[in-house]
């Protein structure tokens, strides 16, 4: 099914704007019917070959979801989402039957990931521009993966997640749903009835993952919610560094995003998760743009293992997201470190879990926020101290900046603690970007918001420090890029 | 170089310079001297562009352009530097960071290429040396836990890389010992040449040992109350301030 | 235990037209409309649920599936015990299970100054109240409040002219006596004039064992450059109901210190809500909280800066000990044109004992953007390496750990700006740490 070439028109005059990665990709699609129900999630199911005990999951997480009501506690306004007015698959027509390797894939799907910065093309990688191994989801499914055969020789299985489900039933079935069950909430519940694609990754015991492993979510498709699923296990002792981008067209309307994340770390095992989210933010005047919904959770259930959450959030205009650590092994570490920019309409609550079950865990978070234009900044926490967490250990920054008189930044953080050898800490500011620091930058003739910037990126650094080299950079960018218009 | 005329200039409603007038030629070096309160620190935000001052009457000429007319990053590439007082600290920022984005804004606009990393870091090298800064201070977060005397000197490095034509130093010399008072004296001494023109702002005359002025310009009240050489200042520090003003 | 899922609100709510002809005021119509409004709102709400967001970490259900009686209907009043708080020789109140004891009490203040209970100020003054009582407590939207605000009587009414400044503490003393299983909702009422000045201090104090429903809510009016001290200890019967709340309006340049004391009752919350309706106000509320055996206190409070140039500081200490719970909440609200607040907050919280609990919620919710917000968080026990330093030079744990328990609180304590009071509470504060050592 084409889309219709007004959408196209409408789109290419948006294109101009700031939001680089807002071209809209002219391709052939097969999609669902609209509107959700028993049926589209058979259909989904069907398309994908799954096999029975995978439908019935699917189908009781439907059945739960209908029974649920959407979360109202964040600090994001919104109006009510129609849940039948929206597409749940959609893929380009090409992929119907997957291709077998990247010559396959649309020259078309090639030349979008060119264009967003992301080359699929191996060549490109092995002659030295990064050391990464790619996923690619486009819409609904994975298009194309990158580096297989070389993961595979080091025993890590690394593709989509439909691949993992026909390849790995077993361990799609022993782990999915196990960290975030398919009743946990609203949209957990939602993805897991409709979920369509996601990467998946496993890291045998005793393995160092050779390179880093890398998701590009794209949506594409008009009117498509995107759901995708992603699942990472680190057997003892792996060790595994993921990172996930994400871009999307630059539409009108609202398109929904509600992904579920499971990490599972055994003992000695380390998973270090990094976000790059740049999904369209809307325009100025706060129409169109992605409300992204999303729960992301890991299980530090091995002792001494370690999960590490880095996200740089700047796209979206809505963000809900809490990616959290469960520390159950002993001596296991949760980190969270994150920057949320929120600029002009764009509402953001996000934040993080760190619940203590183990002896002697520790974790740390950092979180900067930055509030400009008329947006809302929430930093939203808990820290959980269980009655056996015995020693354990949690310390919290949480800093807001704000930069124009019509934001909001707020920091909610909940601490709870039930056994007494553990301790928590916990501190919060709240100021603007200092008048004397964009006074000092301008006398040595830098503009304004590159000052901007520059001061912002300084107060970002502990966080962007924590993002892989090659990500680094493009984050600094995008801090940069993001805060556009707000000074002046 | 710079024609001060009548300047008048209100702070939150209140007016601190009161119709003052100095005149800068090309090369020459001028100190302002003052009793705290004066007006001294305003004239030099002033000139360097800062909001919140209200500028109520008078001109500025600038090498021939109103430099009114001029944001403070676009006086800052016509070669306007104001060394602070009180240089801000940027957490997070290194400051080879901010170096190499301030010397690129101001190459870009005097039409030079920018200088790539290795170049650039050649030229700061080579400069922070007569300056005893070492690599190490360079790579941490501008001004943060910096000493006062580092913070001074880093604003003097800043200077020779930014090359300005005009220097305006607002109490440099404060907080500094001995030994740094020296090496930044020696600093804005090699800056020194006949297109390059000098404003002091200082409390004590310490400084002028070092940087011996062309003129000597008493302040008070919110405007200038006695020209003279550099003798003058000498008679200020063994007079003091309130006979000067009083007389004047 | 017996299926009685609306105990208290069904006993309430049956008892209000038999009682309100009772309540002080009775014959004021503004008054009754306002309780019966009021009881209209109970009879929705209820007392609040866990999940209600405020109330998350404070479980009323016992108190709702409670046996206490509604307030008695009549008037007389049970005689105060001796031995009651004495903190100098100011004007004083002395209420017994929340009806006025007069003949213990001594309320003359200097002119310009009056102090009485909220009946005889209802009674001779109704007009100064019609316009203030229940503006400043949200009770169309709590449960608690609206309770109170149904069966509200006597507590007292504080009044200060324009100018005048009572130097002398005024003391308030609310003993729940021999009465047990009764309940009262008293309202008090301070208002200060322009530029008056004040220091109260509430005690709020039982008979042993006797169980209670104490239910003070407290309005503060003050004017442009008041300046007010409230100082509060609840040291409660340990099987008492206690759900205090404080609500306040300061006008431009006021200045407001309030400390509150916690260690007794089964149950106690301590809610203050300020706003900060003019320039340059100043804002100090602290407090610390000592829990033993299964006592849980909550601490609530919000400052919400409408206007700017504000200053607000916050020190908020607990000390947990057995299986005591310590709850601690504090928001600031900074709207938009507050610009230039100013605003610190600190709450701290040490877990003695291995099934002690503590939860904490501070919270920050800004809109405007000059502005210095902090606040800063910690749970945990008490430090080893300085108990081990005492320890090796010869002090045994249990002094090395009061020692440094007192060490803990010291800072707030010292916030008391009042003498007496500041004396008074450190030696409490020292007692309970006292006992802390005796019975371990």
């Amino acid at each position: 099914m084409a889309v219709s070439a007004d959408t196209v028109q409408q789109v290419a005059s948006l294109a101009e704007q700031k939001y680089k990665y807002g071209f809209f990709t002219d391709i052939d699609h097969v999609q669902a019917p609209k509107g959700l129900s028993e049926d589209i999630v058979r259909f989904i199911s069907a398309k994908k070959g799954e096999p029975e005990w995978l439908l019935e999951w699917r189908l009781r997480a439907y059945r739960h979801w209908l029974e649920m009501k959407e979360p109202d506690w964040a600090r994001v306004d919104f109006p009510k989402i129609d849940y039948q007015d929206l597409y749940y698959y959609s893929a380009p027509k090409s992929k119907d039957d997957g291709p077998k390797s990247l010559d396959e894939v649309d020259p078309e799907l090639l030349k979008t990931y060119e264009k967003l910065g992301i080359p699929l093309s191996e060549q490109e990688v092995l002659a030295g521009v990064r050391n990464v191994a790619i996923d690619a989801v486009f819409d609904s499914v994975s298009v194309a993966t990158t580096f297989k055969a070389r993961l595979e020789k080091e025993g890590v299985i690394f593709g989509s997640f439909s691949d993992a489900v026909k390849n790995h039933p077993e361990l799609v079935r022993k782990y999915l749903g196990s960290v975030v069950p398919p009743t946990d909430n609203y949209f957990a519940a939602l993805n897991s009835a409709v979920f369509s694609d996601g990467s998946f990754a496993y890291i045998p015991k005793g393995v160092r993952c050779p390179m880093e492993l890398s998701t590009y979510f794209r949506i594409n498709a008009a009117q498509t919610g995107q759901f995708e699923r992603t699942l990472i296990i680190a057997e003892e002792g792996a060790y595994v560094s993921y990172l996930e981008g994400c871009t999307a067209p630059m539409r009108d309307e609202n398109q929904l995003h509600a992904a579920v994340v499971e990490l599972v770390a055994l003992d000695d095992a380390e998973i270090k998760y990094s976000t790059v989210q740049n999904w369209y933010p809307g325009d100025a005047d706060g129409v169109g743009g992605i409300y992204n919904f999303v729960t992301k959770r890991g299980a530090c259930r091995g002792r001494n293992s370690k999960i590490s959450w880095t996200q740089v959030e700047t796209g979206s205009a809505i963000t809900w997201k809490y990616p959290s650590c469960i520390l159950q092994g002993d001596n296991s570490v949760g980190e969270f470190y994150s920057i949320a920019i929120t600029n002009n309409m764009q509402q953001a609550d996000t934040g993080t879990k760190m619940i203590h079950l183990g002896r002697n865990t520790r974790s740390r978070i950092i979180s900067k926020g930055i509030s400009a234009g008329r947006a809302q900044n929430t930093y939203r926490g808990l820290v959980r101290m269980g009655p056996k967490a015995e020693k354990a250990r949690n310390h919290t920054v949480c800093d807001s900046l704000l930069i124009g008189d019509r934001c909001g930044a707020h920091t909610v953080p909940y601490i709870e603690s039930q056994n007494a050898s553990a301790r928590v800490e916990h501190e919060a500011t709240t100021s603007k970007v200092s008048e004397d620091q964009l006074f000092y930058c301008r006398q040595r003739g830098i503009d304004e918001e590159d000052a901007l910037s520059l001061i912002v990126n300084g107060f970002c650094k502990e966080v962007l420090q924590q993002l892989p080299m090659e990500f680094a950079v493009e984050a600094q960018k995008l801090v940069g890029i993001s805060l556009e218009g707000s000074v002046g | 170089m710079l024609q001060i005329k009548d300047l008048h200039v209100t702070v939150d409603g209140k007016e601190i310079l009161k119709g003052l007038s100095l005149d800068i030629g090309d090369g020459e070096v001028h100190a302002i001297m003052g009793p705290n309160g004066s007006g001294k620190s305003t004239l030099s935000y002033v000139l360097a562009g800062r909001e919140g001052y209200e500028v109520t009457g008078g001109t500025v000429r600038y090498r021939d352009q109103d430099l009114f007319t001029l944001n403070a990053e676009e006086r800052a590439r016509e070669g306007v530097f104001l060394a602070f007082q009180y240089p801000v600290e940027i957490p997070g920022v290194p400051t080879a960071t901010f170096l190499k984005t301030a010397v690129n804004a101001v190459r870009r606009h005097r039409g030079e290429a920018e200088l790539d990393a290795m170049d650039f870091l050649k030229f700061v090298r080579a400069r922070a040396k007569e300056l005893e800064i070492g690599d190490d201070m360079i790579k941490r977060f501008l001004n943060v836990g910096f000493s006062g005397g580092e913070k001074k000197r880093a604003e003097i490095l800043q200077m020779a890389l930014l090359e300005p034509t005009l220097m305006v130093l607002d109490e440099t010399d404060s907080g500094l010992d001995i030994d740094a008072l020296r090496i930044v004296s020696e600093g804005i001494n090699r800056m020194r040449g006949p297109d390059r023109s000098t404003l002091m702002i200082t409390h004590y005359q310490r400084l002028l040992n070092y940087v011996v002025p062309d003129h000597v310009h008493v302040m008070a009240g919110g405007r200038i109350v006695r020209s003279g050489g550099k003798e003058l200042a000498l008679e200020l520090e063994e007079k003091g301030y309130a006979d000067i003003a009083s007389a004047a | 235990m017996t299926n009685r899922p609306e105990g208290l609100r069904a006993r309430y709510l049956a008892a209000f037209p038999k009682t309100l002809d009772a309540l002080p005021g009775a014959e004021l119509g503004w008054l009754r409309s306002l309780r019966e409004s009021a009881l209209a709102r109970f009879a929705d709400l209820d007392l609040p649920e866990p999940r209600v967001e405020d109330w998350k970490y404070t479980n009323l259900r016992p108190l709702k599936a409670s046996d206490l009686a509604v307030p008695a209907n009549d008037s007389a009043s049970a005689d105060a015990p001796s031995g009651l708080p004495r903190f100098g020789d100011g004007a004083r109140l002395v209420f017994v299970n929340g009806r006025l004891d007069a003949a213990a009490s001594s309320p003359a203040l200097p002119a310009g100054a009056r102090l009485l209970s909220l009946g005889a100020a209802l009674a001779e003054t109704p007009d100064l109240l019609e316009s203030d009582l229940g503006r400043l407590v949200p009770w169309q939207g709590e449960g608690v409040l609206a309770l109170n605000t149904a069966f509200m009587r006597d507590g007292y009414v504080l009044a200060i002219d324009p100018g005048v400044e009572i130097e002398t503490p005024i003391e308030i003393v609310f003993h729940g006596g021999a009465a047990s299983h009764a309940a009262w909702h008293v309202r008090n009422v301070i208002r200060l004039g322009e530029g008056a000045r004040a220091t109260v201090i509430e005690s709020h104090v039982g008979a042993p064992d006797a169980a209670y429903f104490s239910n003070p809510v407290t309005e503060i009016f003050a004017g442009p450059s008041s300046a007010l001290r409230h100082y509060r200890i609840q040291d409660e019967s340990i099987k008492a109901q206690h759900l205090a709340h404080v609500a306040a309006e300061l006008a431009e340049k006021a200045d407001m210190e309030s400390f509150v004391l916690t260690l007794g009752a089964a149950l106690s919350r301590n809610e203050i809500r300020v706003a900060i309706e003019g320039h340059h106000v100043e804002c100090k509320l602290n407090g610390i909280y000592l829990q033993r055996g299964t006592q849980h206190s909550d601490n609530t409070t919000v400052i919400d800066h409408k206007v700017g140039d504000g200053r607000a500081d916050e020190v908020y200490k607990g000390v947990l000990d057995d299986r005591a719970s310590g709850v601690f909440q504090g928001r600031f609200i900074v709207r938009e044109d507050a610009q230039k607040t100013d605003a610190n907050q600190q709450s701290r919280a040490i877990l003695l004992s291995p099934k002690a609990r503590a939860d904490a919620k501070p919270e920050l919710e800004i809109f405007a953007d000059d502005v210095k917000c902090s606040h800063g968080a910690t749970i945990g026990e008490l430090d080893e390496e300085p108990l081990f330093y005492l320890r090796a030079r010869g002090i045994d744990t249990d002094t090395a750990r009061a020692l440094l328990v007192e060490a803990f609180l010291r800072d707030a304590i010292e916030k008391i700006t009042c003498e007496p009071v500041r004396e008074a509470f450190g030696k409490r504060v020292e007692d309970w740490i006292r006992a802390e050592k005796e019975g371990s």
